[in-house]
């Protein structure tokens, strides 16, 4: 008996057989253009309800401390940071490999991110430095993510010109959210209720 | 072959029984409205809407068409990235191999991210005869298990609930499987997300094994990518130790680029959102983050006999965003539950019997045969595909394949004798005269004692006996044949001049 | 111009009315029609029920009897859109040249009678009279195959007396669907009952469509509602003149 593969692959094999093996090209269209493409993107990330605001690079550490005093309030809580983050989140933890359940007991995570794209009000995170593992932009209830100003392209094909597939990618839209019952959109449901994006303006 | 939900009748049997559900028709006419809204919104912002679906359709038929180039290319890629290929000719072949992988590491449990392609195999089942039990996490998902149910509707199973009942479900369900819903729950759809969240945590905090469906995987990287909202997807994908991903084998693109189109056009399509919350992309495994052990399922399952219809193959390129089921009047009225399938609406009419084929035997072959048939052709669905699946040509084809398939039976059904005699009739114009005359005769009697006359003053038939008039005039009065065809007008008076 | 009138089985054999309606239309308007008597039907109810077998005699006969005309004009879009988009088909099935050569011939000299006028003559103001409130339905065949767009509601907007008022939810399906609507007799009743329930909502007092087999179908549930509403097609109420309402 064949293996499923070579019988899978056999099966295409003779389903193709004289099909054109070439599809029609269709490239896809890029969007116009927009003059103050930032703007754009802090508006369409604020759509989704989170909290956007903008700031100049020297008061960035100022911005950060004030939005984890916001989302906790009195000091209270931990909160942690990866590895190779650029800037300094005073009282922060950084992570050494936290165990999931260390993680559900963090109250916020500061990261930076990899893309923003301005269309869609996405950020990508590449989970390089500043962006740490996975697990850790995701368990804790609370996400600060800063991204620069030079981070942001129009659309999702400059985004995807930007990421290295080999790279685990995390595309961030707004903070967890469901439609699922009566299609009523609720934010908050497993992954960080709270997202709060910092922009970095050019110096 | 699975993925008909056991027992169930031919489409317009199951119809008749969900269209007098009250409930059931209120919550669907509700959401399906609210999605349709939602939907027109983001896409009319995009002006090249147009253009965007036709890269979405090159991307997915490129693929298609060279299918085996891509599958072997992908295997390649994933293999070097360390993760480990299986390929299952069907359901029962992925779900030996889910079960072997779940087995070799002790788990009784499985947490799963949402996935078409797990339900249309039926793998939770199959686990539980393992002893493996398998949680759903994402929240429609959730309430569709706990509540004992089937899905009825691709991107939101438990569309066809409404806020007071996924409140008693929970209250009555979770409690029995893990943490209970706190006592003082309301029926708000955010304390009900909430409840979720908690009930869920600690499955996914101890999880070793999750199981995942892929919405499309990159041949060229080995990349694999799953769209979601709520982060039980994040969850399963990153906690565990390890991840099967169980991937149709239509599911592949050629490259990383050709992710653009179809990550625009599945949220604005699907969500009615510019884009989903979270897409998560792996490529096999990434030390020190997420699963060590990455496994991946390709799974054939029907879909090369889909590929092999010249006419249907166009379905495979389906990535399952839904806007054919919130567009449907169809799927409108009936909910899903009355395609007796995880895919219903006008994909799942197609889907359905492409990878089952028609003119089966049995009762299960009379299902999957009247699902072409459930449609009236009126073309919304094509209409709003973000991948141009030409769903009414797909139909009419699949109609004829029913047909053809019965052509040599013994006794053939009245509705192919009545095709043959119209086909009689209609091929020469004097046989359609007589037919006509007569037609004119049974006017004149129902004119002379039709128990109804059309507002206007035309004279109708009320209720009449006999199939196909039963059928009609049931809920809808008929007009009376008139006494005089155009024809024979046209004959009479010279086209109107004498 | 050599003009067909492509009249269709159904109005042929239950709505002569429309029929006249079109000649009254097409005269007054300049344009000697001619009614070929070979024409049946343009094979739609065989192919949409999977009869291909059934559609080749019925489309043959169609090119036979549309031969050399330089325009056909049907008061239907339903089958307009059968002859443009599923004859092709019918051909390929029939494995004749020579019929695939005829419907490449004919098929796109077909047109539904608002495109005809509108596109084909140039016209939107048909001269017509109707003094009645009326609602419009873009049956889906109109609307989807053919796009024929706003051309009904420009005609419609154009007829003196008329008041035209929006119909809720216009372009969902009516829920006739060929033989859908004996086949699945319940959910096509269910989608006539809420397209039945719009109408009404509109307060008018006709409703009005390109497609008399759709207009039977919501005209039998509004008949049996004893609604008040009466269902005509767009060719009688564009052939309407002072003197019929006199």
């Amino acid at each position: 008996m064949s293996s499923a593969r070579d019988e899978i692959l056999g099966r295409v094999r003779a389903a193709l057989d004289g099909v054109d093996r070439t599809a029609p090209e269709a490239p896809a269209p890029r969007v116009a253009p927009v003059a103050d493409l930032v703007g754009h993107f802090a508006d369409r990330v604020e759509h989704y309800r989170a909290v956007v605001e903008r700031c100049a690079p020297a008061d960035l550490e100022d911005v950060v401390a004030a939005a984890l005093g916001r989302h906790l309030p009195g000091g209270s809580g931990t909160v942690v940071v990866p590895p190779g983050l650029a800037f300094d989140v005073a009282g922060a933890v950084v992570d050494t490999g936290l165990s999931a359940l260390e993680l559900d007991r963090v109250d916020a995570v500061v990261t930076e991110a990899a893309v923003g794209v301005a269309e869609t009000g996405t950020i990508v995170l590449d989970h390089g430095p500043g962006q740490g593992r996975r697990a850790l932009t995701l368990v804790p209830d609370r996400h600060v993510c800063v991204v620069r100003a030079e981070q942001v392209v129009p659309d999702v094909p400059d985004a995807l010109d930007r990421l290295d597939p080999r790279r685990p990618l995390t595309w961030i839209s707004g903070p967890s959210a469901t439609s699922d019952i009566e299609l009523d959109r609720v934010e908050g449901v497993h992954g960080p209720r709270t997202l709060h994006v910092v922009v970095v303006d050019p110096a | 072959m699975s993925g008909t939900f056991v027992g169930m009748p031919a489409f317009p049997t199951a119809a008749r029984a969900a269209l007098a559900d009250t409930q059931l028709r209120h919550n669907l006419a509700h959401a399906t409205g609210t999605i349709r809204a939602k939907r027109a919104a983001v896409v009319g912002e995009v002006e090249e809407w147009e253009d965007l679906r036709l890269a979405g359709a090159a991307v997915k038929e490129a693929a298609l068409r060279d299918l085996d180039t891509h599958l072997v290319r992908l295997e390649e890629s994933l293999t070097a990235r360390g993760a480990t290929v299986h390929w299952a000719r069907d359901a029962a072949e992925a779900n030996e191999v889910v079960a072997r992988i779940a087995r070799d590491h002790g788990a009784e449990e499985v947490v799963k991210v949402k996935s078409m392609v797990t339900q249309e195999i039926g793998l939770n089942e199959a686990l539980a005869e393992h002893g493996i039990a398998a949680w759903e996490t994402d929240l429609a998902e959730l309430i569709v298990q706990l509540g004992d149910d089937l899905p009825s509707h691709i991107l939101v199973p438990a569309i066809h609930r409404n806020r007071a009942e996924v409140r008693e479900i929970f209250l009555r369900a979770m409690g029995e499987v893990g943490r209970p819903a706190p006592a003082d729950l309301t029926d708000e759809p955010a304390v009900l997300a909430g409840a979720a969240r908690e009930h869920l945590r600690e499955k996914f905090l101890r999880a070793k094994v999750a199981v995942s469906g892929a919405n499309f995987a990159v041949a060229e990287t080995g990349t694999l990518v799953v769209v979601e909202s709520e982060g039980n997807g994040r969850m399963c994908l990153t906690l565990p130790e390890v991840l099967v991903s169980v991937v149709g084998i239509e599911k592949v693109v050629p490259t990383f680029a050709d992710l653009d189109p179809l990550l625009r056009l599945l949220p604005r399509s699907s969500t009615g959102e510019r884009m989903n919350p979270y897409t998560s992309t792996w490529t096999g495994v990434t030390p020190g983050d997420g699963p060590q052990e990455v496994h991946v399922v390709l799974l054939d399952n029907g879909r090369t006999r889909a590929l092999a219809d010249d006419v249907g193959r166009q379905a495979l390129r389906c990535i399952r965003c839904s806007a054919c089921l919130n567009a449907c009047p169809v799927y409108e009225r009936t909910g899903g539950h009355a395609y007796g399938s995880v895919y219903p609406g006008p994909i799942g009419a197609i889907l359905n019997p492409l990878m089952k084929g028609t003119g089966r035997p049995g009762l299960e072959g009379e299902q999957t045969d009247s699902l072409p048939y459930a449609s009236s052709l009126c073309g919304a669905c094509f209409e709003v595909c973000p991948v141009r699946i030409d769903i009414p040509e797909v139909l009419v084809h699949l109609r004829s394949k029913v047909v053809d398939g019965h052509r040599d039976d013994t006794v053939p059904k009245a509705e192919a004798l009545a095709m043959r005699a119209a086909a009689w009739s209609f091929g020469d114009s004097r046989r359609l005269g007589w037919v006509e005359r007569a037609s004119g005769v049974a006017g004149r009697v129902l004119t002379r004692f039709g128990r109804t006359t059309l507002p206007g003053g035309r004279s109708a038939a009320g209720r009449i006996p006999g199939p196909g008039a039963a059928a009609w005039t049931g809920a809808r009065d008929l007009p009376a044949p008139p006494r005089e065809s155009f024809r024979a007008w046209w004959r009479r008076t010279d086209g109107g001049r004498s | 111009m050599r003009v067909a009138l492509m009249v269709t089985c159904v109005n042929d054999a239950m709505f002569p009315e429309t029929g006249k309606a079109v000649v009254r239309l097409l005269r007054r308007l300049g344009v000697d029609v001619d009614f070929p008597a070979a024409q049946t039907c343009c094979a739609q109810p065989m192919v949409n029920t999977g009869y291909l077998d059934e559609a080749v005699p019925v489309v043959r006969t169609f090119v036979d009897a549309f031969a050399g005309y330089d325009a056909v004009v049907t008061p239907s879009g339903s089958c307009a859109g059968s002859a443009r988009h599923q004859h092709g088909l019918v051909a390929r099935r029939s494995g004749d040249a020579g019929l695939a050569a005829a419907v490449a011939e004919t098929s796109p000299k077909v047109h539904e009678l608002s495109e005809f006028l509108v596109d084909v003559l140039g016209v939107t103001d048909v001269g017509a009279y109707f003094p009645h409130t009326v609602t419009y339905h873009p049956t889906c065949h109109s609307l989807r195959m053919l796009g024929v767009g706003d051309r009904p509601r420009r005609l419609l907007e154009s007829v003196r007396g008329l008041r035209l008022v929006d119909l809720p939810g216009a372009e969902q399906c009516c829920g006739f669907g060929g033989t859908f609507a004996v086949k699945n007799a319940d959910t096509s009743v269910a989608m006539g009952a809420d397209k039945a329930r719009h109408v009404r909502g509109t307060g008018a007092e006709v409703l009005v469509a390109g497609d008399n087999s759709c207009l039977m179908h919501v005209g039998g549930v509004l008949s049996r509602q004893q609604a008040g509403v009466r269902v005509m097609h767009l060719a009688e109420i564009l052939a309407s003149t002072e003197e019929d309402a006199a």
